[in-house]
């Protein structure tokens, strides 16, 4: 045998509490973290993630709440990020029973944190995110794919998408391994919400450069989209929201599609 | 009411296998002293960190367990703590426990390192620690080395990633798991509880 594709349901965590369109009609407290990752794991999801937004200095208490409150309640292992900036946070959520955490902004701008956090937790736990907008000029240097669209080169965004770095996806997951990352999970910026399926081939690409798992993130929508990403894409691992939140596509369906289309799956 | 000590080398998160082990109906303590552990029940040795800290964190407390042990004392040793269960480890300098003879050695291949997913084991002989689990359920790893033991006969399961290699051992009141219960769904909280079961007897 070899290892199952995961499912990832992502919640966005605001507060201490889920936001961003949660339709579970037969919750009762739609916005409990806690509730919610019962709810997923129960129905067959092989990891969860938590993006934190909240804005304030009372943040770490409040992660380190919902954190202890899902560690107890599930038993499948939880990936935390949002504004997770060195070795303090990390250990602040991680302490509290979280598996990894993810590092976004924060390692784009001090890359030696990647480093220091491997060191410490071992490579494992640290997740690099990476928020990634198609560039359509071609600039020389680049690691550049041909698309429908044309040649592309795939460039790495910061502060949720609104600021462009320059650099170039490829180039900077490879840096990142290279400093201890061990695991990548690349957001199309491009597709994220469109639920129009995966971007392919900056999932391929980022998948046959690095040689640690790659989680596809941005456009699911269809259970088609979530085998593209396996198969065509080389993702080790696929990331949803809103597919699961509004029960459009419930996790069993999806990965009975995936088990009958011949994908390895828990 | 049992209880169980988690022995805590000081590099990692407990706190969801201490859960995890709560839920069987254990009373679970985390230890990091000779006393700690010198009126436990059962002995869980955590899969958090790599060989040679842990196995230098072992050392003050290695005579308390190897005697407990040798009373018959169930111990539970987890990825890294069921590494320690030998006597050495290609990961790094240091000594573990050498309740088993053999080796741990890296994985090799192809294959992405370290092994971190959802995996499945088969069960090679019958193991009062995997009553009720069924013949290739997925279990969660995450490790780059695991365990060669000489004797064959104390492996209960393998598992393929690249190579064939034993997921779990098992001999007298030892028992030796390379994935993570504590991080493998209901199947896991079934091994926990089955070992809770040899605990309380």
């Amino acid at each position: 045998m070899t290892l199952a594709k995961r499912i990832i349901p992502c919640l966005d965590v605001n507060h201490g509490k889920v936001v961003k369109g949660i339709n579970f009609l037969q919750l009762k407290h739609a916005g409990d973290p806690v509730e919610l990752a019962k709810r997923y794991s129960d129905e067959g999801a092989d990891e969860l993630v938590f993006l934190d937004i909240t804005a304030s200095h009372e943040k770490r208490d409040i992660m380190r709440q919902y954190v202890e409150g899902v560690a107890k309640a599930i038993s499948i292992p939880f990936t935390v990020g949002g504004g997770i900036r060195n070795v303090a946070d990390a250990r602040n959520v991680l302490y509290s029973g979280a598996d990894k955490v993810s590092v976004n902004t924060a390692a784009i701008e001090n890359p030696e944190v990647i480093t220091e956090l491997a060191d410490v937790f071992g490579r494992q736990c640290v997740v690099i995110a990476i928020d990634v907008k198609r560039n359509l000029n071609p600039t020389e240097g680049k690691v550049t794919v041909q698309t429908a669209e044309g040649p592309v080169w795939f460039e790495v965004t910061t502060y949720g998408g609104r600021k462009f770095t320059g650099i170039d996806a490829v180039t900077w997951a490879l840096q990142a391994e290279k400093l201890g990352s061990g695991e990548f999970l690349v957001t199309s910026m491009d597709k994220d919400g469109t639920e129009s399926g995966f971007d392919i081939e900056l999932t391929r690409v980022i998948s046959e450069y690095v040689h640690v798992p790659v989680i596809a993130s941005g456009g699911a929508g269809l259970p088609q989209h979530f085998l593209d990403a396996f198969t065509a894409g080389k993702a080790d691992a696929a990331l949803a929201a809103s597919v699961f939140h509004y029960n459009k596509y419930p996790i069993p369906l999806v990965k009975d599609y995936l088990r009958k289309a011949g994908v390895t799956i828990r | 009411m049992a209880n169980a000590v988690i022995f805590d080398y000081g590099v990692g998160n407990l706190f969801s296998l201490k859960c995890a082990l709560e839920k069987t109906g254990l009373d679970v303590s985390i230890g990091t002293s000779e006393q700690d552990l010198a009126e436990a029940d059962a002995i869980v040795l955590p899969g958090v960190g790599s060989f040679t800290p842990t196995a230098k964190k072992l050392e003050c407390v290695k005579k308390v367990i190897q005697n407990k042990v040798a009373e018959g004392t169930p111990i539970l040793g987890i990825c890294i703590g069921l590494q320690l269960f030998f006597e050495e480890s290609a990961e790094g300098p240091g000594a573990g426990l050498g309740f088993f003879k053999g080796k741990v050695i890296r994985l090799q291949g192809d294959l992405k390192i370290p092994h971190m997913g959802w995996n499945t084991i088969s069960l090679v002989k019958s193991c009062e620690l995997f009553d009720d689990i069924k013949e290739s359920t997925y279990v969660y790893f995450v490790h780059s080395f695991y365990p060669a033991p000489t004797d064959e006969s104390v492996v209960c399961t393998k598992t393929t990633y690249g190579t064939t290699f034993a997921s779990a051992v098992a001999d007298k009141s030892m028992y030796g798991i390379q994935f993570h219960p504590e991080k493998s769904g209901d199947a896991g909280l079934q091994i926990l509880r089955n070992f809770a079961r040899i605990v309380t007897g």
